[in-house]
């Protein structure tokens, strides 16, 4: 066991803690392409909507929504710099802990709220009522 | 991670920390950094949850449609981006140690912080003028607290931004000054990446509705 974890820490020790800490940098290059799709997905969904090209309004939605979700990764790798290797992937660690928390608490609020709606609230008509 | 156990012949097992190594200051300052936006990131996500849920509730009063303006709100988006892209800039001169060019992108960056944050507060005081309140409906409500939060982080940003001006100004690019501004830079990014959201889910979403 002690030299297992003495290879895992010589493993770990050897990227950890270089001069800046293992982050990660980005270019000229890589923030101009960052910001010509960040540009193209920011103005499409809102060409979408404003003119109401797609008569479908739930393709609309499902388009928007696959640019955004398209956009934050652009941002994710472009901008913040994102990768698996950067603080020895403890930054990625991170990011999916937090994204499988928000994707439960999402769809869990949104899915048990909409059935209490549905389901738990009949709409009174008070002029029914005596 | 280095704690191990070592157990030799009848004796105690041993707790100790096999091969410290040096800690330079500041070397976990940026994966503590990006832990503290995971969890602002939860909090945004239990805001958009609560806008999800409440956003539909006009309780008679106005709709997404009656009060959002697009072409506002695409000018506002345009700002953040702008904003986001000169902030790049600012890295990318900070790391070539250009003292001057580094302060003038964060002066540019800033500046459009500004502007979004102007923009933001006229269409909060329109609809607050035309009764649209915080008070008047589960939407107004949930609308406010969401986008408001998101407003009240691009002001913290803004002036994270100045103190920093004014720390780089007088102390130069030193290596604290770097890591703060890379810090700086990773909060900027993310509010750009929460805005996403905002205009998607909020504004985008809201006229669809």
């Amino acid at each position: 066991m002690t030299t297992e974890a003495r290879t895992l820490e010589a493993n770990a020790g050897g990227h950890g803690h270089d001069d800046h800490g293992g982050a990660a940098h980005g270019s000229l290059k890589t923030y101009l392409i960052g910001f010509g799709l960040s540009v193209v997905l920011t103005a499409v969904p809102f060409w979408l909507v404003m003119t109401g090209a797609i008569a479908d309004k739930q393709v609309t939605a499902l388009i928007v929504l696959v640019l955004a979700a398209v956009q934050i990764v652009v941002h994710m790798i472009y901008f913040l710099h994102m990768n698996t290797r950067s603080e020895n992937g403890w930054t990625m660690m991170a990011m999916i802990f937090t994204v499988i928390m928000v994707v439960i608490a999402l769809t869990g609020s949104l899915w048990v709220m909409h059935h209490l709606n549905v389901n738990m609230m009949p709409i009174h008509d008070m002029s029914q009522m005596p | 991670m280095t704690v191990a156990t070592v157990s030799t012949q009848g004796s105690e097992p041993v707790f100790h920390v096999i091969d410290e190594h040096a800690h330079p200051e500041g070397a976990s300052t940026m994966l503590g950094f990006w832990i503290y936006l995971m969890s602002d990131c939860l909090i945004f996500a239990m805001l958009f949850a609560t806008y999800g849920v409440l956003g539909g509730n006009y309780a008679a009063g106005p709709a997404p449609k009656d009060l959002f303006d697009l072409k506002l709100v695409a000018l506002n988006t345009t700002m953040l981006l702008l904003s986001s892209i000169t902030y790049g800039f600012a890295m990318l001169t900070m790391e070539k140690s250009k003292i001057g060019q580094t302060q003038l992108w964060l002066a540019i960056t800033g500046l459009f912080g500004l502007a979004f944050l102007g923009i933001e507060l006229t269409e909060f005081a329109h609809m607050i003028h035309e009764g649209a309140t915080p008070q008047r409906s589960a939407f107004l409500s949930s609308f406010f607290t969401l986008v408001g939060t998101h407003g009240l982080h691009v002001t913290f940003g803004l002036v994270w931004l100045v103190t920093l001006m004014v720390q780089t100004a007088r102390f130069g690019l030193t290596e604290a000054n770097r890591r703060r501004l890379m810090c700086l830079s990773m909060f900027w990014h993310f509010l750009d990446v929460v805005w996403i959201g905002v205009f998607t889910f909020v504004y985008l979403l809201g006229m669809l509705r």
